[in-house]
């Protein structure tokens, strides 16, 4: 749900929310976005930072400069004036996946698990752009939105202890790539040798709130070559801008 | 300049700063001392800027070896710090020389030091701080914590070296019981009266999970309205989430920057330094305080601190008077 109007709710001394629904929906996320774009563009001094996530920011401002009721006061008048303001064009960022075998250990249950064949569930997978709701979780996750039911596969009853940087999974209905190597429960169906986290980059991730990912099958050749070119720096990650068909994949 | 070779490096030894801000939005976790108190306090007693990079103790020291004459000052938990075979004084500033070793012992009370060196602990600097973030292998030295053999290096010195030794109610006495006082929200409203009511007059133990990220407690679980899952919302430092057994965990410096279970309230910022310092066995509790509380709080910490910059300024004066004596610690 959207509320109607937005609530402030306390996260502590030094924190405060703009909450302004409680579900994960696209014009709710948009609201968010509109305000910590403007309050990025109102350059307000006594904000240090803010951290949009599906459905609210999470605004960490300086006590010593503002006082709660004043800042409040400020965001409401940002987020009136904002309401409907218009976004920056969003951009598809295409994200170069092989698909199945040693690179995704589970497209096979993937596809068994939803009487698929593996290609099926690799031209769903690949069949439309993924909103980016927002970044969490680890350094350059991105949250993605829209993954088409047909192919959502529980998470792994027991998490494995490594999983390489760059790899594609499922959980549930929601599918995402690991920035880093770290342990994790998700289905790996695929792998991509883009760099999600960089972090001397400026800004140091690849995918940006707002933004769309589309996984575009590749070959391992083509990932040899890809790979190398992002270790020595000479990759440029295409994109395009977003077009309505791009979200009507495959049902 | 190299400072100091890691001859041991006890349990878990990384460097920290104040923290690394403007990155949580893409998902790098602030991370910095966890106790933010004892980081300013040592800076400043070997002349550094307050949020400078220090080595962060935990519980079993290091041992090193000094590589130049400098000074240096150790805070936070009583580790029993040694300067070659004496006892290093706390909260002091302490002449060190080529040749000499510092070393810690058995571990008195707190859980983590603050060992400052004057021009601060040098690693690049990485998104804007120099603190280590181990999951992410960010910062400090290459991400990690200091091994056997490191050789570190530090800064320039800012400012000339001034040695003091800090009056006593500037010096926190760490208690295996502590009041932390809470902002409610923003999801009290999840929890019934009832939960809300177990919150905030049980008693809740330290328990073994407890690091850098959060602080996992034992005590009566706090109930739901219905259930603890959330659509992930940001998560400010202090946070008490309740997971869905109903036991609160204090999420901390390493903290993730999101996350999807209900937060019941936030921990002011001037009681985190407790839980820095709580060990396992130890017991919270948590008092209510309104957001106006919380700000008075913020004032009086930030009073507390001019008075003592002030008084370290004054101090400089008195070295002259000072130097001389045999104590290591002038």
């Amino acid at each position: 749900m959207i509320y109607e109007r937005p609530r402030f709710l306390s996260g502590g001394d030094r924190a405060l929310f703009v909450e302004f629904g409680d579900a994960i929906d696209p014009e709710l996320n948009r609201r968010v976005r509109r305000l910590l774009l403007a309050i990025q563009e109102a350059k307000l001094s006594e904000v240090l930072e803010a951290v949009p996530t599906y459905r609210s920011l999470l605004v960490y401002y300086e006590p010593r400069r503002i006082s709660p009721e004043e800042l409040r006061a400020k965001l409401k008048l940002l987020t009136q004036r904002t309401q409907a303001g218009e976004l920056p064009e969003p951009k598809v960022t295409e994200v170069p996946t092989v698909y199945g075998g040693e690179y995704g250990r589970d497209l096979d249950f993937v596809a068994e698990h939803n009487g698929l064949s593996p290609e099926e569930v690799v031209r769903v997978h690949a069949s439309k752009a993924y909103l980016i709701y927002m970044l969490g979780f680890i350094p350059g996750f991105a949250y993605l939105g829209g993954m088409c039911p047909r192919i959502a596969t529980p998470r792994l009853p027991t998490p494995r202890a490594k999983i390489s940087a760059g790899s594609v999974g499922i959980a549930g209905d929601q599918t995402g790539i690991y920035p880093a190597e770290s342990p994790g429960g998700w289905r790996l169906i695929g792998r991509t040798p883009l760099e999600l986290f960089h972090p001397e980059a400026d800004p140091p991730v690849l995918l940006q709130m707002g933004n769309y990912v589309r996984f575009v099958q590749i070959t391992a050749e083509e990932f040899s070559r890809i790979e190398e070119e992002v270790a020595q720096g000479t990759y440029r990650a295409k994109e395009s801008p977003f077009m309505r068909e791009d979200e009507s994949g495959d049902i | 300049m190299e400072i100091f070779e890691v001859v041991q490096p006890g349990l878990l030894t990384t460097v920290q700063d104040k923290g690394r801000y403007g990155y949580q939005r893409y998902g790098v976790s602030v991370s910095g001392a966890m106790d933010g108190y004892a980081l300013l306090v040592a800076n400043l007693l070997v002349g550094n800027d307050e949020g400078d990079a220090c080595l962060e103790i935990t519980v079993l020291g290091p041992r090193l070896s000094v590589l130049d004459d400098t000074v240096v000052a150790v805070t936070g938990a009583d580790l029993s710090p040694a300067l070659n075979d004496g006892a290093l004084p706390m909260w002091k500033t302490v002449r060190v020389c080529s040749g000499d070793t510092i070393s810690f012992g058995h571990p008195k009370r707190g859980c983590r030091g603050y060992l400052a060196v004057a021009g601060g602990i040098d690693v690049p600097v990485v998104m804007g701080s120099r603190s280590t973030y181990i999951r992410s292998r960010l910062g400090g030295l290459d991400g990690r914590p200091l091994l056997s053999g490191d050789r570190l290096r530090r800064g320039k010195t800012r400012a000339e070296v001034s040695l003091k030794r800090l009056p006593p109610q500037y010096i926190p006495e760490y208690q295996a019981e502590n009041e932390l006082r809470v902002v409610l929200g923003p999801q009290d409203d999840y929890f019934t009266e009832k939960g809300i009511h177990t919150f905030l007059h049980s008693e809740y133990v330290i328990s073994a999970q407890a690091d850098r990220m959060g602080c996992r407690l034992e005590g009566p679980p706090v109930e739901h309205k219905a259930g603890a899952d959330i659509v992930s919302d940001g998560i400010p430092p202090g946070a008490v989430q309740v997971p869905g057994d109903g036991l609160p965990v204090v999420l901390l410096a390493d903290r993730q920057t999101t996350g999807g279970y209900v937060k019941i309230a936030t921990v002011s910022t001037v009681d985190l330094p407790k839980l820095a310092q709580a060990e396992v066995g130890d017991r919270v509790r948590f008092l209510r305080v309104g957001e106006e509380e919380a700000h008075r709080l913020l004032r009086e910490y930030d009073q507390t601190i001019d008075a003592l910059r002030q008084y370290i300024r004054r101090s400089q004066s008195d070295i002259g008077q000072m130097a001389g004596t045999d104590d290591p610690a002038i």
